[in-house]
């Protein structure tokens, strides 16, 4: 199951991008993201056009894949809730699902208190759409009736893309 | 294990650039950094030590174009060659969707490339995958040092089951971009399979 494709449709996004929203505004957050533990960035809401959000999604799933090794070494299955504290800028770092990775940039108008709180909500909601995700991929693959626009890509596809 | 999101029309691919310490991973991934379009390309990110090894990984996100109306974005990473970072290595592993085992041809290397490439069946296995099974192809690198292997001897050793590979000389940019494609036309292929 944690290892299987992510396929994520619109309905499933909009879901997903209404809580990322509701939480950064219900936060005081600047930015809350969700990354895919392989380094991909999902969704993202707040004030992200300062920020390069394809890297900090890979160096977030980074820091995550070490402290779990780290964990793993202690004996621990993983951390589950990482935070950095930072002159201005604090990451709350929390795993969902087991797979993907939610991510909130708070200054001081917020506080650590008040992103856990609304953290554990959120978590309780996303767990629950990613659950219903991955079941639902599982399913059409195995029913074979998912209709794919992979399954019509050309040799010339490819080669365009090469140019 | 890609990632396809039908909402942004996006599809996301990880390939791993694998070998040993010193093999031209990196500069395989500043070439392409360096001849790809600013539209194209993200940051390259190089977590390294102060002498400029790869202590976590070289990470460079590259959109190449559109198929199917799907946004198509390759992930690439280095991984750190040096022995005592076998624990970094597999957690870049994650999630690969193609593998390029990038081989040092100077003859007195050919025992680390063989390690390397032990090394790397080990760790891929521990994730559950098979080497025989993902996208994967070799470069041979180095091309241009006096002291190389013959490449008969290269692929004899290290391409046992006779997958694609290639002549490169990095630095200098010979055989970067035909190895990006091949291994990138490979993953596309697979996908293509697997839905
Ligand atoms: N002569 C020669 N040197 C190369 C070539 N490719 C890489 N190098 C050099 O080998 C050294 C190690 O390269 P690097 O990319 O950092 O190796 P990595 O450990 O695999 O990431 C650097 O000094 C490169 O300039 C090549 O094709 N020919
Ligand atoms: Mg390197």
């Amino acid at each position: 199951m944690i290892n299987a494709d992510l396929v994520m449709y619109e309905d499933e996004f909009e879901k997903i991008d209404g809580e990322l929203k509701k939480l950064c505004q219900q936060a005081n957050a600047k930015i809350t993201f969700l990354v895919d533990k392989n380094g991909q960035l999902i969704a993202s809401a707040g004030d992200t056009h300062d920020i390069d959000t394809t890297a900090l999604a890979s160096l977030t799933a980074g820091n995550i894949a070490a402290t779990g090794g780290i964990a793993r070494l202690l004996g621990e299955k993983e951390f589950s809730i990482l935070f950095h504290e930072g002159e201005k800028d604090n990451i709350h770092i929390s795993i969902i699902a087991q797979r993907v990775i939610l991510v909130i940039i708070y200054d001081q108008r917020s506080s650590l208190g008040l992103v856990r709180l609304r953290v554990k909500k959120t978590s309780e909601i996303l767990t629950g759409i990613f659950e219903d995700m991955i079941r639902k991929a599982e399913e059409e693959k195995d029913s074979g009736l998912n209709e794919s626009p992979f399954a019509e890509i050309s040799d010339e596809d490819i080669d365009n893309l090469f140019r | 294990m890609s990632f396809i999101n039908y909402s942004s029309r996006e599809i996301n691919c990880k390939i791993v650039y694998y070998g040993p310490g010193l093999c031209g991973k990196t500069t395989n991934l500043q070439f392409i950094f360096k001849r790809t379009n600013p539209n194209q390309k993200g940051k390259l990110i190089s977590l390294a030590t102060e002498t400029e090894r790869t202590l976590f990984f070289d990470f460079l996100p590259l959109a190449l174009g559109d198929i199917k109306g799907f946004k198509v974005r390759f992930h690439l990473y280095t991984v750190p060659g040096q022995v005592f970072y076998a624990a970094s290595r597999k957690l870049i592993l994650k999630g690969v969707d193609g593998v390029v085992f990038v081989s040092d041809s100077q003859i007195e290397r050919m025992e680390a490339n063989i390690e390397s490439l032990e090394d790397l069946k080990i760790n891929l296995a521990e994730q559950g995958y098979d080497l025989d099974r993902l996208p994967f192809i070799i470069q041979h690198n180095k091309r241009d040092l006096p002291n190389v292997a013959p490449i008969s001897e290269m692929n004899n050793i290290l391409n046992t089951n006779g997958v694609p590979w290639f002549e490169a000389i990095a630095t200098q940019g010979t055989g970067v971009f035909e190895t990006l494609k091949n291994i990138g036309k490979q993953v596309l292929i697979e996908l293509k399979k697997s839905y």
